[in-house]
């Protein structure tokens, strides 16, 4: 089936070409850092966790957002989303190959990595992070491709697919859980240390990944023959929706505690991210993006004579992505060491190489999208458009 | 002697799994006994849990703080950086009272004891986060004496700990150290660090092996108290049972091993 993503059109090959660019720059920028090590980045001492680590948390949510095409269509029955599981399954793919790249750029001796596999350490929640995020990749690649080479030879997938497609929905919600408890077990960091932090993790996850796939769709609808369907994509606006609503619910929440029961320790970072702390307020403006990117992408969503309009729909979906890469990418993740242990401020604001790292591993990440979703598409388009074509959908 | 394909790869898989079985057996064995426990020098200090007191009282200069912090620096050629406060590498340091007990702070405490600075080093927990939370167990701590070890040469530099100490008192080599040690004054007997590491007080289990006191304690005149917490005789619990002591964040439950008498 690769065979597939060496036939495109021009726009196909600069966009490829164009990726191939940013892999390029960001790849120099990664041997500035490997010579000189994470000196280079903007972390310090005090926040000794950045802009890798918060990308890489940001992105395990959106690998674990495709459980939300796939749990419909599978367990439920949901015959709409059919179109858009294989959209679902290759986003989780790249999303797991950026989140693991974004862990090996941040670790200060990289060629050591495998040292989490020589000495085995259960008690580490980081084990379970590596357990899981590769479990969850090959999961989804044996499933998809497996379900598309089927799809291809227009036969039914393989009986043995079933028990791990089950497998894959029970296992989507464990490795954003796994995630968030890397933050919710560590004592002393209060921003952090709130049970709920794994359920704020999946609400978010649950609304940033299917916007994102949203607008993926939308994309693929406008340059290829192939329609991942109306409904669908009206389905997945519901989605995105709930998720939204419960996710600036629980922030509410967290912001409740905090303020109520006024416990300085609880209110120093919020106070830090959204009004400033003892004259630091360097993310302050960027919080207060991501709020009011927040409130339109709400407003939007909630009335379905808006969602209804596909391209509103898009612009909620976009401000709902922002919103959340920008308060779980970075606010999270920084906030979390500020103040430090010793009360005292040291702000942090990534570097030039170290946002070129980043974009580069956001650029293998929309390359193996791309050579994924070409495939997919390719063949859905000469196979599989008459079987689940528009024409079946409305006849339902 | 003749032997034919199906025969080899039977003795070959049987080789291979013996190899395996015997390499893991050894390895079994080896994890069980520690190096300090393996060859112990007989001039060696030993404790069941090591432990230190702080007496503030004895500290009355920046002087005397000072001697500490170099005799930690210098015998552990722990990198002097001053261009960039970000990569400060710290072993042993001071904090203010305020920033040293976080949640202790009263505006309307005496305004000698707001300014203190207190020495601050690994507190060397009986339940250590940092321990874990390390994916590796790079940082471990040590069965026979509860020092929390560093080993720099299975470090991958992921810096969990850093964030799950909630004392600070973890220093990551964000550039290469070596150019910021004073060769003149480098210490041949102590290894230097490479970039990329996460490094702290290590409770000098190097001198102690050989009998000698940290080399804070060494030259503190008495301001610094070490000994075994386990030990009803040894000079903390000494302290302990007549002076009165706090600990940084106790309700943490980290059960650390440095205390401090004001």
């Amino acid at each position: 089936m690769l065979e597939k993503a060496i036939y495109g059109g021009r726009r196909y090959w600069v966009w490829i070409f164009f990726l191939l660019g940013l892999i390029s720059v960001g790849f120099l920028a990664y041997l500035y850092q490997f010579k000189s090590g994470l000196g280079i980045t903007g972390m310090s001492r005090d926040v000794s966790w950045g802009l890798y680590i918060g990308q890489f948390t940001f992105l395990v949510g959106v690998a674990a957002s495709g459980v939300m095409v796939v749990l419909p269509y599978y367990l439920h029955d949901y015959k709409k989303f059919g179109r858009l599981t294989i959209l679902g399954e290759f986003l989780a793919i790249a999303a797991v190959i950026m989140c693991m790249l974004f862990i090996f750029v941040d670790l200060g001796q990289p060629l050591r990595v495998l040292n989490v596999i020589l000495h085995p350490t259960p008690n580490s929640v980081m084990f379970y992070d590596m357990l899981v995020l590769s479990g969850y990749l090959m999961l989804n690649l044996l499933i998809g491709w497996t379900v598309l080479g089927a799809e291809r030879k227009e036969v039914a997938p393989p009986k043995w697919v079933k028990p791990l497609i089950i497998l894959s929905i029970v296992w989507a919600p464990s490795i954003h859980t796994v995630t968030a408890f890397l933050y919710a077990g560590i004592p002393g960091k209060h921003f952090w240390l709130t049970a709920i932090l794994a359920a704020r993790f999946l609400a978010s996850a649950f609304a940033g990944g299917p916007a994102l796939l949203i607008i993926l769709a939308l994309i693929v609808r406008k340059y290829t023959k192939f329609d991942p369907g109306k409904e669908a994509i009206q389905s997945l606006g519901k989605i995105v929706t709930y998720c939204m609503l419960i996710n600036v619910f629980f922030l509410g929440l967290e912001l409740f505690t905090a303020f109520y029961s006024q416990i300085p320790g609880h209110m120093h970072t919020f106070a830090y991210l959204y009004a400033g702390l003892h004259g630091h307020n360097q993310l302050v403006p960027i919080m207060w993006v991501s709020s009011i990117l927040a409130l339109i992408a709400i407003v939007l969503l909630v009335f379905p004579q808006i969602r209804k309009n596909e391209n509103l729909l898009a612009v909620a979906c976009l401000a709902t992505f922002f919103s959340l890469w920008i308060d779980k990418g970075f606010g999270l993740v920084v906030g979390g060491f500020v103040p430090n242990s010793f009360e005292k401020i040291t702000e942090y604001w990534p570097t030039l190489p170290e946002a070129l790292i980043a974009l580069a591993v956001w650029a293998i990440g929309f390359l193996v999208l791309t050579i994924l979703y070409k495939i997919a598409v390719s063949i859905k388009e000469e196979v599989v458009f008459d079987k689940y074509g528009e024409k079946q959908i409305k006849a339902e | 002697m003749s032997i034919n394909r199906r025969e080899f790869l039977k003795m070959a898989g049987i080789t291979t799994i013996l190899g395996i079985g015997g390499v893991s057996a050894v390895q079994g064995v080896r994890n069980r006994v520690e190096a300090s426990q393996a060859s112990r020098a007989p001039e060696a200090l030993t404790a069941k849990r090591w432990a230190m007191v702080v007496d503030m009282s004895k500290f009355k200069s920046e002087e005397d703080y000072q001697k500490c912090i170099n005799a930690c620096h210098l015998s552990h050629n722990v990198p002097h950086i001053t261009d960039n406060p970000k990569h400060e590498i710290k072993w042993l340091w001071t904090e203010t009272y305020e920033h040293a007990f976080p949640g202790n702070e009263d505006k309307y405490r005496a305004e000698r004891f707001q300014h203190m600075p207190f020495l601050m080093l690994c507190n060397h927990c009986e339940n250590p986060p940092c321990v874990r939370v390390c994916p590796t167990q790079a940082t471990f701590k040590r069965k026979s004496d509860g020092i929390v070890m560093m080993d720099m040469h299975r470090c991958i530099g992921c810096r969990f700990c850093m964030a799950g100490c909630p004392y600070g008192a973890r220093s990551f080599n964000y550039k290469d150290p070596r150019p910021y040690i004073d060769g003149s004054k480098e210490n041949l007997e102590f290894p230097t660090r490479m970039k990329g590491v996460v490094e702290k007080c290590t409770l000098c289990y190097e001198r102690l092996a050989k009998g000698l006191q940290p080399a804070c304690v060494e030259v503190s005149n008495g301001a610094l108290i070490f000994g075994d917490l386990e030990d009803p005789n040894s000079a903390v619990r000494k302290v302990l049972s007549e002076r009165f002591t706090i600990r940084r964040k106790p309700e943490l439950g980290t059960g650390t091993s440095v205390y401090y008498i004001i």
